[in-house]
């Protein structure tokens, strides 16, 4: 199956991407993912550590992804205020 | 009104979403990009979104505030992109029966805008930049995120 993976902020600049497509194996999980990336993508954090969402929602480490779902990596939000 | 935007915010017309008669107090925060962080003098910022999801959070954050305080509306407008110092980067407005359940929906809501919603904001120093708040997913010792020229200088705000 294949998911599309968006990175934002800081995590777009560590790994040079916007966004990318990724082969994963039938029954692979978000934690699956984490774990893929960060050996791809050296400087992004441990993959504990990076927050993940699967079609726009907060995604559980050990939710199995699906074919075509869109899933971010969610650097430490800060938006708001001060 | 739930609003994830480039545009500069009016926050008049923001304000304008929530006033309806059965109001007895309105309530309208704004947030704007201050020029320094800790000692250093920050020169513009750049906010980053990924809208859909923000405009999901911050409508959730909205039904939230809602159901918790019984007030009336909430708008939430958060602008992206570049912003200059001064600039108005977020708008708040919640209209309540009640001016007391007012004032604590809008400090919820802009409690909560900061621990949920997907935006990040770039600092731009003189000499360099920083993503506010990276720092916090990388422990001691973990692969240095930062580039060599950029120290870190980020806090939560």
């Amino acid at each position: 199956m294949r998911v599309n993976v968006r990175f934002f902020a800081a995590f777009r600049e560590f790994a040079g991407h916007d966004n990318l497509d990724v082969v994963l194996d039938p029954g692979s999980t978000v934690h699956d993912l984490r774990i893929r990336l960060h050996d791809q993508f050296p400087r992004l954090p441990q993959p504990e550590r990076i927050v993940v969402a699967v079609n726009a929602e907060y995604a559980d480490p050990d939710l199995a992804l699906a074919d075509n779902d869109e899933v971010a990596l969610i650097p430490p939000v800060s938006g708001g205020s001060s | 009104m739930i609003q994830v935007t480039r545009q500069a915010i009016n926050p008049d017309a923001v304000t304008e979403t929530v006033l309806d008669p059965a109001n007895g107090g309105v309530v309208t925060f704004l947030g704007t990009t201050r020029n320094h962080t800790s000692d250093r003098a920050v020169v513009s910022l750049e906010y980053e979104a990924y809208e859909e999801m923000a405009y999901k959070e911050l409508e959730r954050i909205a039904q939230e505030a809602q159901v918790n305080f019984g007030v009336r509306t909430v708008s939430i407008v958060h602008r992206f992109g570049h912003l200059d110092i001064g600039d108005i980067s977020l708008v708040v407005a919640v209209g309540s029966a009640h001016r007391k359940e007012a004032f604590a929906a809008a400090q919820y809501t802009v409690d909560r805008i900061k621990e949920t919603v997907p935006i990040w904001k770039k600092e731009v120093f003189e000499d360099g930049e920083v993503w506010v708040g990276i720092d916090a997913c990388y422990a001691e010792g973990d692969q240095e995120p930062h580039s060599s020229s950029v120290s870190a200088h980020s806090h939560a705000g």
